[in-house]
């Protein structure tokens, strides 16, 4: 089944979810991130979902699920790139995310790695 | 109301759910809604198709365009012939999803469009009737 | 089967010249159309409602006979509406057809009074409907017209602007009703992205009142700031404003609020880390606040 690619950078994973997501394909990305995080002792998770054009309220769910999951694993999630037009349907929708930290992109995103769990030197450098 | 081209999209799977997303889209965007009002009334698609599946146990979501004296709009229709909504008025009000529990997506569906109507039976099946005006 | 079809058919060129005599001068408006303009819509309008009752269908006028005249209608509605017509000068248009029509029927028609008046019912039917349908056309140019123009003035009077990288404000003036804060909300969070800031300063120094409703949308607006990455500050809360605030129970947790702009100008740039330093002819430098951390 197809899944959606997990990429290390250093201390940190990077994933960019860019399908249309069916129910399944987010359960799996869960999934596989507690167990990427477990594996690798990331310290952080950058989920980019700036071409993502809807976010429902399962999808809402699994990226606070993942922020949950993986702080129990000691990790940060940083979600970056939500569009205007989803940010405002999911305020209406009801979802605030709270528990989710969140950036404007990938740059904005990783700085805030950094800041709140980068005290070492990471290989891919600052 | 005047009524329109219609399509019938059913929905067996989660993959069905996808289709009805991208379908409800395709609609929205050639009646020329705003990016905004695509994205909500997709959302809603997305929200009351997952319904239909998981409550209702698989069902069919009917798009049709129509218009009153005014302006045009989009109409979905979500049947299913599933154990229905016992009570409504707390499907609505449990539809306040904040991150956890289930909630039948229903209340916030609400918010996303202009009419929203509900009937639904135990044993009798749910029909949710939306629609978004331009 | 009725014989209207038949009649008009036969006196199209008559019934014409007749309608455009008893177009009477207050709808012919020369004042916003030419004479030739109204000759040729007179034309090519009566061509099609002839051609529409050739269908048999006179009365269920949605079917594809009638798409011709329909069309039709709904430009010449919608033309007149831009030239300034008023919706009775233009439904009366259609509606001035009766007598011409009625003229005929009577010559027609005047041996047999019952098939006469069957007729003369049709027309008056057929006619009631087409200008209906006109000033319904009418209607909704207008209101497109008038939407469109209430667009354009929320969008000016509430414009976005960039108080440095990263930092954005969005000057409120004037009451802010659901439809406004909706445009407001919108052009505020495509500015974001646009120019990646970090801050936006939301400034309510010219609002009015505050009330619930309102207070309900900038949260919101604030809120879907906050999951794009952004964060929002309230300036120019005035004490009436305040008080409102507090009297009907809303909670502005977690909403940054400052009395003045300048002073969330202050704290934006702050956070994003710059410091404000006065320089004296380059001698005296005097700090005037730190970048945090």
């Amino acid at each position: 089944m197809e899944r959606i690619p997990i990429l290390r950078m250093g201390q940190f994973l990077l994933v960019t979810i860019q399908v249309d997501m069916h129910d399944r394909l987010a359960l799996q990305l869960q999934d596989d991130l507690t167990e990427k995080i477990s594996e690798w002792s990331s310290r952080g998770v950058l989920i980019d979902i700036s071409t993502l054009e809807i976010v429902d309220s399962f999808i809402g769910r699994m990226l606070a699920n993942i922020a949950a999951m993986a702080r129990v694993l000691d990790a940060e999630t940083v979600v970056v790139g939500m569009q205007p037009a989803v940010a405002i349907t999911l305020v209406e929708l009801g979802m605030s995310l709270t528990g989710v930290r969140t950036a404007l992109n990938v740059e904005t995103g990783m700085e805030l790695l950094y800041e709140l769990r980068g005290d070492f030197h990471s290989e891919m450098g600052g | 109301m005047k009524s329109g081209k219609q399509e019938t999209v059913p929905i067996a799977n989660s993959a069905d759910v996808v289709l009805a997303r991208q379908k409800v889209r395709q609609w929205a965007m050639e009646m020329k809604f705003t990016l905004v009002d695509q994205t909500k009334l997709v959302t809603a698609a997305s929200e009351l198709a997952r319904n239909a599946l998981e409550h209702g146990k698989g069902g069919q979501m009917v798009i049709e365009q129509v218009e009153n004296s005014v302006k045009n709009g989009l109409k979905l229709v979500f049947e299913d012939q599933g154990p229905g909504i016992p009570d409504i008025e707390a499907a609505l009000r449990d539809g306040f999803t904040t991150g956890g529990g289930m909630g039948l997506g229903l209340g916030g569906s609400k918010r996303l469009v202009n009419d929203f109507q509900v009937e639904s039976q135990p044993g009798k099946g749910t029909r949710v009737t939306v629609v978004r005006w331009k | 089967m009725s014989k209207l079809p038949e009649m008009i058919s036969k006196h199209e060129e008559a019934i014409r010249a007749d309608w455009l005599k008893t177009m009477s001068a207050a709808t012919r408006r020369s004042d916003l159309m030419s004479s030739e303009e109204m000759k040729a819509q007179s034309q090519e309008l009566l061509a099609a409602i002839a051609n529409g009752t050739k269908s048999g269908e006179i009365t269920n006028l949605d079917g594809p006979a009638w798409n011709a005249v329909r069309e039709l209608l709904t430009a010449i509605s919608a033309s007149r509406a831009k030239q300034g017509f008023t919706t009775s000068e233009t439904a009366t248009f259609v509606l001035s057809l009766k007598q011409p029509v009625f003229n005929v029927i009577r010559k027609e028609l005047a041996a047999t009074p019952d098939a006469m008046f069957e007729e003369i019912w049709k027309a008056t039917h057929l006619l009631d409907k087409l200008a209906l349908l006109t000033a319904d056309a009418f209607q909704d140019t207008r209101e497109k017209f008038i939407a469109r123009q209430q667009e354009e003035l929320m969008e000016l009077s509430t414009p976005v602007v960039k108080l440095w990288d990263g930092i954005l404000a969005l000057p409120i003036i004037g009451t802010l009703d659901s439809a406004r804060t909706q445009v407001v909300m919108e052009s505020l969070l495509q500015a974001v992205v646009q120019t990646n800031s970090r801050f936006a300063i939301i400034d309510i120094t010219g609002v009015p009142t505050v009330d619930t409703l309102v207070a309900q949308h900038l949260l919101k607006t604030i809120t879907a700031a906050r999951l794009m990455g952004a964060e929002c500050i309230i300036s120019g809360v005035r004490p009436q404003i305040a008080q409102t605030i507090v009297h009907l129970g809303i909670d502005l947790a977690g909403v940054i609020t400052k009395a003045k702009l300048a002073d969330a100008f202050a704290l934006a740039l702050q956070r994003t880390g710059k410091s404000v330093i006065s320089t004296d002819g380059g001698n005296t430098k005097k700090t005037l606040f730190k970048k945090e951390g």
